[in-house]
């Protein structure tokens, strides 16, 4: 696949932006580390040339953004998306949560983007500078000097069991169009799914006993766009709560897991995001399993208006016997 | 801060009996927001409600809980006692001690503690309640019959006659149902055309009824005294207002082998057809799968005829919209498929009949004219073999059967019997049965008479097997009473099938939000007390389609059904429910769920102005709830992914204080 760089989407901005069919872009700019690659907002190309990023770490799905950007006076919002991205965006305008008039979509393709964790896990400590030109990425490091690995072994995990290299919206797209892809997604949630209660149990409190409650799984994750969050809101009784037992840790996190169900287009932002490593994506996958298991094969933002099966009634819907039942078949 | 009163009754010794009343009432008195707690022999009686009244003027009470049987039961009672104290009746609790306590118990401590915490519980809720006025919504004076047998014909004739319009719709080309296809009639003999063609005339001649034949209900909508209900007109290439009904084309009409549905496949009919002499509406229908003109665009043979100009190939189904106020299901039964009864030879021979086809031979606009003949070989059958509960009481073969007892079988089976040794002296007539079933008015004598008068053999036994050989049926069957095994050469079976209801009830019963039983009859709001009420609001039920049952059962039903819908159109204005959903439009992020779960489409969008950050304002799009339809089901409140959607009187925050305070 041809590479698109940094320079053909600035050139690109830049046309948008001086015809005035856009007067801001949502892209990427560096962080304090090369790796720490964060979203930003432009409005005029030369800002863009100074801190506009895009590379391997260009992983942040700007879908989310776009709602609080088409609010602003006169918004005419330049995104770029990639495939998986544009599920989230096509599941936003399910929801009405934007005006899809305000917003022009460049499709990006994407061969996948990479793990800082994982670049750490194989390079250790003082990771100074990560580069990413060529499929063998150089990590220069404190220590050790220059060490190179190939990128197919630090992809985030959400590239590893990529759903689609085919964008389901745009307005425009810049390099070639991929396919849907059959992933081996649901792997790991089978894995889990043979587990004894217990031993369920004990990964799940494992995992989710690291949380640290800084929100940023639900301030990342584009099915999570009220206008008030219940633990935001001081009415609720469960604002803010930092987790005082380890019940509450799994209580925020499942009941996250439902709120998004059925609406998770399986992004992978919450994971990518966690501070703690923590696999937030196996929850949401389950719900996305059992769903297709349950109603037929449902891929959330597959299509703008789409009824998921959880939201809508048919005649053919499964009894709740059938699902209890299920084990024992 | 509330100010409750709470009343716990003993409903006598029901719940004084397992429930220390004493305690309980002094245990809630230490409750947050009670500033009163008192227990009484009878809360419901005339003097426990003065009490009430009482306690709510004296300690000026702002919400009550009573401690007493289920809400079902005597809500309304203290709704309307806290109303008459001047007390918004929406601030009373009831906290149901009896039937989900004390009945349930019978260990005294267990039950006054489990008391305490039901009654804590309701407390916790009237903390949160708030006061709440009903809206009221208007009645469309129509009702809509769904089935134009005799269930749905005594219905409609009855709604009319007091004064409200009725529309009948009815699948079939004629309404008239099974009765229409039936000889006789048990226990009297009479003609069963005799007593139901006039009954079908006057629905047609009747003012304020009008009839959609060949028609089926595509879709309801609304609720209790406002449905929206779409009927699909079938397209039946005939005008319906042009033809004359003279039948010229139904004999010209060179399309010859067309099964008669209404003969049950006896004979044929031609494509076009009136379905018997006295149809109502007296019109013809072309049958599209069989019209050569419709199929290949060659013939046209009935239109050439058509004196009146009557044909039109070109007719395309119509939908017809009406508001009606009550529905009535009466979509009636059909004899079960005999497919699955091998042992019997069914599909081997045509000499094994069900007894509904064994009416048409019987009858004299049958396809012998009323001559008992062989369907084989139109030979008189000298012995005929009954056999009843095919089908039915059928336990260990459900996949099969049914598990009930459909009830009429014994009895028209008698009837047959007798019939046929009335008319045919010559021919033996043996009935296998499991039990004889005659309760009724003259069912026993009737039955009775079959035995003593008309000399037919009843045989307690099932039979086990019919096997054709030559022209002669083998019937092997077992006596119970004599103890031995029978072998007995007919020339004809009959089989009492189990019935069933109408396969379109299941889908109707979804569009009406009507629920059913296992076996698809349709279910009562309360078997004894509301027979005739579906419990949804609104849904009538008549005939069988709500269970077996004969035809002066029927009848009796229909009127039954018909006063309650009276009783319903009469009123001007129905009072709504308040405990409706409404939309924290803070919180709406207007993305569509609750609408599309609203089974009611209560649900509606608008854009609407907020303040945003630094004096901006902001367009939102956000919910908006119709209170008039929303009928407080709280879907949407579960489907809501902000919280914004919450039902008044059951507010998600009312609902997690009494989780918490069972759980305290």
């Amino acid at each position: 696949m041809q590479k698109i760089t940094r320079e053909t989407l600035i050139e690109k901005a830049n046309e948008l932006l001086s015809s005035g069919k856009v007067n801001r872009v949502l892209g990427w700019k560096k962080g304090e580390f090369s790796y720490d690659v964060t979203p930003a907002v432009f409005t005029d190309v030369e800002q863009m040339k100074k801190d506009f990023v895009f590379d391997d770490f260009s992983g942040a799905n700007f879908s989310k953004y776009l709602i609080k950007e088409t609010r602003k006076e006169d918004a005419k919002v330049l995104v770029f998306l990639k495939p998986c991205d544009t599920y989230s965006f096509n599941q936003l305008l399910t929801e009405h949560r934007f005006d899809r008039e305000k917003v022009y979509v460049v499709g990006i393709p994407c061969d996948g983007m990479i793990d800082i964790s994982k670049i750490k896990e194989f390079a250790g400590d003082g990771v100074v500078s990560v580069n990413t030109d060529s499929d063998n990425i150089k990590v220069d490091t404190l220590y050790d000097g220059v060490k190179e690995i190939a990128k197919d072994k630090i992809l985030l995990e959400r590239c590893v069991n990529c759903k689609s290299k085919k964008h389901v919206a745009y307005d425009e797209l810049i390099g070639e169009e991929g396919e849907i892809l059959d992933g081996n997604r649901f792997d790991e949630v089978a894995k889990l799914e043979s587990m004894t209660a217990d031993e369920r149990f004990e990964f799940w409190q494992n995992e989710l006993s690291r949380c640290i409650r800084c929100n940023a799984c639900r301030d990342v994750c584009p099915a999570c766009t009220c206008e008030k969050c219940v633990f935001g809101n001081p009415n609720s009784g469960v604002e803010n709560k930092s987790p005082a037992n380890s019940f509450e840790e799994q209580m925020f996190h499942i009941i996250r897991a439902f709120h998004v169900a059925g609406r998770c287009t399986d992004c992978g932002e919450c994971s990518r995001v966690c501070p703690q490593n923590i696999p937030l994506h196996l929850l949401n996958r389950k719900f996305i399993k059992d769903i297709n298991e349950f109603y037929g094969d449902y891929q959330a933002g597959e299509e703008v208006g789409l009824r998921a099966p959880l939201v809508n009634y048919t005649k053919e819907d499964l009894e709740p016997s059938e699902a209890v039942n299920r084990e024992e078949k | 801060m509330q100010r409750i009163g709470v009343f716990v009754c003993w409903c006598g010794s029901n719940i004084a009996g397992t429930v220390d009343v004493q305690k309980v009432a002094e245990a809630l008195r230490n409750e947050p927001g009670v500033v009163h707690s008192a227990n009484y022999q009878y809360m419901c009686s005339q003097a426990g409600q003065e009490l009430i009244k009482d306690a709510i003027k004296e300690h000026k009470l702002t919400g009550i809980v009573v401690c007493s049987c289920s809400p079902r039961m005597h809500e309304a009672t203290f709704r309307k006692t806290a109303q008459a104290a001047g007390l918004n009746p929406y601030m009373v609790e009831i906290a149901n001690i009896r039937e989900q306590c004390s009945w349930i118990h019978k260990d005294m401590a267990e039950g006054t503690e489990k008391a305490i915490v039901l009654g804590r519980t309701a407390i916790a809720k009237v903390n949160l309640n708030a006061p709440l006025t009903p809206g009221e919504s208007p009645v469309t004076k129509r009702a809509l019959v769904i089935g134009g047998g005799i269930a749905g014909i005594q219905t409609a004739l009855d709604i009319a006659d007091a004064g409200f319009y009725v529309d009948i719709v009815e699948k079939k080309p004629t309404i008239g149902g099974k009765m229409a296809q039936l000889d006789k009639t048990f226990p009297t003999l009479d003609c069963a055309a005799c007593i139901l063609t006039p009954k079908m005339v006057d629905v047609a001649q009747h003012e304020r009824i009008r009839i959609f034949s060949y028609s089926e209900v595509e879709e309801v909508k609304g609720f209790v005294g406002n449905f929206d209900v779409k009927i699909k007109k079938k397209a039946r290439f005939v005008k319906e207002d042009v033809c004359t009904g003279c039948g010229l084309c139904t004999e010209k009409c060179p399309q010859k082998k067309v099964p008669n549905e209404f003969n049950l496949g006896m004979d044929n009919r031609r494509a076009i057809y009136i379905p018997f002499a006295q149809a109502v509406p007296k019109v013809a229908t072309i049958d599209a799968d069989y019209c050569t003109m419709l199929k290949t665009g060659k013939c046209g043979v009935c239109s050439k005829v058509c004196t009146a100009k009557a044909i039109d190939y070109t007719q395309k189904d119509e939908i017809i919209e009406e508001k009606y106020g009550a529905i009535v299901a009466a979509t009636g039964f059909n004899p079960i498929s005999m497919d699955k009864f091998d042992e019997f030879a069914y599909n081997q021979s045509k000499d094994v009949i069900t007894s509904l086809e064994f009416e048409r031979l019987m009858n004299a606009a049958g396809p012998t004219a009323g001559k008992l003949l062989r369907p084989s070989d139109g030979v008189h059958p000298h012995k005929i073999v009954f056999v009843q509960c095919v089908g039915s009481r059928c336990s260990s073969c459900a996949e099969k059967g049914k598990e009930y007892c459909s009830k009429i079988c014994c009895m028209y089976t008698a009837k047959h019997a007798m019939l046929t040794r009335d008319k045919y002296p010559d021919t033996d007539v043996t009935v296998f049965y499991i039990d004889v079933r005659t309760p009724g008015k003259q069912f026993d004598e009737f039955y009775r008479r079959a035995v003593e008068e008309y000399g037919v053999h009843y045989i307690k036994g099932m039979v086990g097997k019919v096997s054709p050989e030559g022209n002669k049926l083998i019937v092997q069957g077992s006596d119970l009473l004599d103890n031995k095994q029978l072998k007995i050469e007919a020339d004809l079976v009959v089989l009492a099938a189990a019935i069933e209801p109408d396969k379109s009830a299941r889908p109707l019963a979804t569009m009406l939000t009507a629920s059913m039983d296992t076996n698809d009859f349709f279910t009562e709001a309360h078997p004894k007390l509301r027979p005739v009420e579906s419990p949804t609001a609104g849904i009538f039920l008549s005939g069988a389609c709500q269970g077996p049952r004969d035809i002066p059962e029927t009848v009796a039903q229909a009127g039954a059904a018909a006063a309650k819908v009276i009783g319903l159109l009469s009123k001007d204005k129905l009072t709504g429910n308040p405990c409706v959903a409404h939309s924290d439009e803070m919180m709406c992020n207007g993305c569509s769920s609750c609408e599309r779960v609203c089974p009611y489409g209560a649900i509606t969008y608008a854009d609407k102005e907020f303040r945003g950050p630094n004096r901006t304002t902001l367009i939102r799009r956000v919910a908006q709830v119709n209170e008039a339809i929303c009928q407080g089901c709280g879907c949407c409140t579960v489907a809501c992914p902000s919280g914004a959607m919450d039902l008044k009187g059951f507010a998600s925050k009312q609902i997690m204080a009494e989780v918490d305070a069972i759980c305290k």
